[in-house]
């Protein structure tokens, strides 16, 4: 049985069909990229996987069970970060962190809260409200929340966008560590067990879906958008970026992703 | 080269901003005295000239606070009670508005069923109040603290709703996701987001209830600056009142500023 079971979902907003039958099944500690053209309804999926809104027709399964709004063992990276503005940084993460682990310790849950503002390079502006910092360092507290509440699956959309490309690449590691559960960190290791989290990530940088992920989901162009292609990205695990670069197997998913998303799924011309 | 030379020369013959602002205010003073000044000398004979008035408003404002018994007590005192009745008058109709305001704003049916009663109710006056807060409470104080909390809480109601009602979906998914409890919820995302919503509330309602004091305190007599204005009517010293309408606008004026640095505060931050 898979982790999580997407079969034949519709959205429609009124009239629009945003959506048609998508189907697509995660394994649990599996990550796998979604891909397709700006608008073609990846944030959409995304929030129904989350529970934030309901297929139009067809059902969503997580572990064998429909569905029930949302719930702490699906964390979101929402696209446009959703900070609470009044809070700071450290609040921000902390407020998640001390609803979802609400049976911790308070000194556990300070504990959590900061270990993940490290990884994500933010202990030093903590105390910063999300309107006085930069996009990249909305996104990096936002990953910092989601990835602080531990949950099963993480749901993340276009997470990096914002991000210079060394940084990027910084957090791409965190996040395969966290994923990995390799974390340096005892504390943080005992906590979150040693299974490996489930990833969904939206994206529009191919290099980042192959170097992170097990697959790649090619979406169709919308209206009536699905998952077309699948492609598997059957790189060994730890990767190695600047080998991967290089490798015949990096080049071909590349070539193949592209031919996809520009001539199969080309954006059709308004 | 050429601009920094010009620059300090244009600079040189503009008025500083505090400057000009201050004699704009100036001007506008002379303009209302004039007026009045006019007004009291053909239409209305029987009004008080502003010099007159300024010497009473001068003599009342160098002792404000001399206590000669219930009948003769210095303007501050009287404002003082007055200020004390709206705080308390205020304070129970925020009480009331501002829970309620959360609920209403929170749930459409509420608002729906509640809606047409706040607006039927909204606009009747504090004199209509009157009588209902005496049969209620058989005491003209507490009739007069009563009207005030009816008609300033209105504001504060309305506003603290539209607060409430137009949270960000994105800041309800990020609760919902990260299971905030409703505790949470209300302290981390409904009264941050609608507290600038309330403390426009707060200024609008305070305007009125110090509007309605002068109304309540002549019908509930006794003391407070609206007391004291009819006093000095029936009395036939109409220096003081018109002083007093003075007194009345400028703490009427202080309260609204005080607010308004609120509102201003907290919409920075
Ligand atoms: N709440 C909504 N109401 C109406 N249309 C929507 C709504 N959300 C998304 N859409 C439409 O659905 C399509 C997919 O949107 P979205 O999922 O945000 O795309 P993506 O994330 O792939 O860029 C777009 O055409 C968008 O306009
Ligand atoms: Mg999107």
């Amino acid at each position: 049985m898979a982790f999580l079971q997407i079969s034949s979902v519709h959205k429609r907003f009124g009239s629009y069909a945003a959506l048609e039958n998508v189907n697509l099944s995660v394994q649990q500690g599996e990550v796998i990229a979604l891909i397709g053209h700006s608008g073609c309804g990846k944030s959409t999926l995304l929030s129904m996987i989350a529970g934030l809104s309901q297929p139009t027709q067809g059902e969503i399964l997580l572990e064998g069970r429909p569905l029930k709004g949302p719930g702490p063992e699906r964390g979101v990276v929402f696209q446009n970060y959703s900070l609470l503005p009044w809070l700071s940084v450290y609040q921000n993460v902390k407020v998640a962190v001390a609803s979802v682990h609400r049976e911790r310790t308070d000194d556990e849950k300070a504990r959590i809260t900061e270990k993940f503002l490290q990884i994500v390079g933010l202990w030093a502006h903590r105390h910063k409200k999300p309107g006085e910092i930069s996009g990249g360092m909305k996104q990096r507290t936002a990953l910092a929340r989601a990835l602080a509440t531990n949950p099963k699956l993480l749901l993340l959309d276009e997470p990096f966008g914002a991000l210079d490309a060394l940084t990027r690449a910084n957090l791409q590691d965190e996040l395969l560590r966290v994923w990995d559960s390799t974390l340096e960190d005892s504390f943080l290791r005992a906590i979150w067990g040693g299974e490996r989290k489930t990833i969904l990530l939206v994206t529009h940088d191919i290099e980042e879906a192959i170097y992170l992920c097990d697959r790649i989901a090619v979406m169709s162009n919308g209206p009536a958008a699905s998952i077309g292609k699948v492609v598997e990205v059957p790189l060994p695990r730890p990767r190695d970026r600047r080998q991967m670069l290089e490798s015949r197997a990096y080049v071909e998913i590349k070539e193949e992703l592209l031919h996809l998303l520009t001539v199969v799924y080309a954006k059709k011309a308004a | 080269m050429e601009r920094i030379v010009r620059k300090p020369a244009s600079r040189g013959l503009a008025v500083p901003k505090p400057l000009l602002t201050g004699l704009n205010a100036l001007t506008g003073f002379f303009v209302l005295l004039l007026a009045w000044h006019v007004l009291s000398h053909t239409v209305a004979p029987k009004v008080p000239e502003p010099s007159k008035t300024l010497g009473i408003f001068w003599q009342m404002f160098i002792n404000p606070f001399y206590d000669n018994g219930p009948n003769d007590k210095g303007i501050g005192l009287q404002l003082w009670l007055s200020l004390e009745r709206v705080f308390v008058g205020f304070g129970l109709g925020a009480l009331i508005a501002v829970p309620l305001g959360i609920l209403i704003g929170a749930s459409e049916g509420l608002r729906a069923m509640l809606n047409p009663v706040i607006q039927m109710l909204r606009p009747v006056s504090p004199l209509a109040w009157f009588p209902v807060g005496l049969a209620a409470f058989q005491a003209s104080e507490q009739a007069a603290i009563f009207v005030i909390a009816i008609c300033s809480l209105w504001p504060t109601l309305i506003n603290t709703a539209l607060g409430v009602g137009s949270i960000p979906q994105d800041y309800r998914n990020v609760a919902r996701v990260y299971a905030f409890s409703p505790w949470t919820y209300l302290t981390c995302v409904v009264l941050p987001h609608s507290l600038l919503y309330v403390l426009t509330g707060f200024r609008l309602g305070m305007g009125i209830a110090w509007m309605v004091i002068v109304a309540a305190e002549m019908l509930a007599g006794g003391t407070g600056v609206g007391f004291f204005v009819w006093d000095s009517y029936n009395s036939g010293q109409l220096e003081y009142v018109m002083a007093s309408i003075l007194f009345i606008g400028l703490v009427g004026w202080a309260l609204d500023s005080a607010l308004g640095w609120l509102v201003r505060r907290f919409s920075h931050g």
